[in-house]
């Protein structure tokens, strides 16, 4: 299944409970201000390193570039534009938004 | 919403006049712009007029008159810097009718 | 106040505005800036604390092209112009965040949220966005 979370993880739960549900071989995909999760040496980035086992981790590059994270995102997430964006939800059989 | 033409090319402005797409502006807009104010562009206009674009470059805003003010006094010397001169090349409002045909938006706090 | 206070404008506050949201994912960011410009206009004393989220707000290099909103990242570098001159970002908040000083595009202070409890002890008007 892929995952998209829009909200930042500073803020609300939101991120943090998406992690702790998404199957092992999901992909969770940051968006918006979700993309925040990304950041590295944040005290969430420990979270999400720890669920980079089992979960692969995506997050859009033009909403990283747009809040000034370029070249903070940690290493081992993946960078998608809008058409990766779109081909990650072609590739998964179903999505689920957390909002 | 209507559209304006000028040096050839019809651009949309607001129901005040503004021009819509900042990126549509030319001289040949800006002269436009200023008959409909009726203002006629002088080397002196259009020093206010450069000065407030390359403003709105910067910093993408529209500076309150007082800001304006202030801002053109310390690039353009102080007998440009006050109310007055500003108020004779533009006489409804130097921020507003200057940023109308400089084709940026409506100043923000402007009253 | 008498009349003639408020003839010569000799009334002035401390007024704070309290940033603590992100930019782009919300309007408040946005909305709070438009506050404090027009605000400006009235001469008040005027704090603008960047807190939690709200340190997202001025960090560098924001690049809008890529989401279709406009980048206003750019004006808060011409708050000192409006004499808005007080900038405190929290120190938890930011490193909360991995990021420091140098990550920001304009010139503040840090301050702990205990300097913070202060200063908003210290304030007439806190509005928060």
């Amino acid at each position: 299944m892929l995952h998209t979370v829009n909200k930042s993880p500073f803020q609300k739960n939101t991120f943090e409970s998406c992690i702790k549900h998404a199957a092992k071989g999901s992909a969770v995909l940051l968006i918006e201000d979700g993309v925040y999760a990304a950041l590295k040496d944040s005290t969430v980035s420990s979270k999400l390193q720890q669920a980079m086992g089992d979960i692969t981790f995506y997050a859009l590059e033009p909403d990283v570039n747009a809040r000034g994270l370029k070249g903070k995102v940690m290493d081992g997430i993946n960078l998608v534009d809008y058409a990766g964006f779109v081909d990650l939800t072609v590739k998964f059989d179903r999505v689920q938004s957390w909002l | 919403m209507g559209t304006m033409t000028a040096g050839g090319k019809t651009v949309e402005v607001d129901e005040e006049g503004y021009l819509v797409n900042i990126n549509d502006w030319t001289r040949d807009i800006a002269v436009e712009l200023a008959k409909s104010e009726n203002v006629e562009m002088t080397d002196s206009h259009w020093e206010v007029i450069d000065f407030l674009r390359e403003y709105y470059n910067e910093y993408q805003i529209a500076p309150a008159v007082r800001v304006l003010t202030k801002a053109i006094g310390k690039k353009l010397g102080p007998e440009k810097g006050n109310s007055k001169y500003l108020y004779e090349l533009f006489p409804y409002g130097p921020a507003k009718q200057a940023c109308k045909i400089g084709g940026l938006p409506k100043p923000t706090g402007c009253i | 106040m008498s009349d003639e206070e408020m003839m010569e404008g000799g009334v002035q506050k401390k007024f704070c505005y309290v940033n603590r949201t992100a930019p782009y994912g919300t309007v408040y960011a946005l909305e709070a800036l438009e506050v404090v410009l027009i605000g400006a206009a009235f001469e008040q004393d005027v704090s603008v604390v960047f807190m939690d989220d709200g340190v997202f707000q001025i960090v560098k290099g924001q690049d809008t092209a890529g989401i279709g909103m406009k980048n206003f990242s750019p004006t808060y570098r011409a708050l000192e112009m409006y004499d808005v001159e007080k900038l405190y970002v929290s120190k938890e908040s930011l490193e909360e965040r991995g990021l420091s000083e140098d990550d920001l595009l304009v010139d503040v202070e840090v301050k702990t949220a205990a300097e913070i409890r202060d200063l908003m002890e210290e304030q007439d008007v806190l509005l928060t966005f």
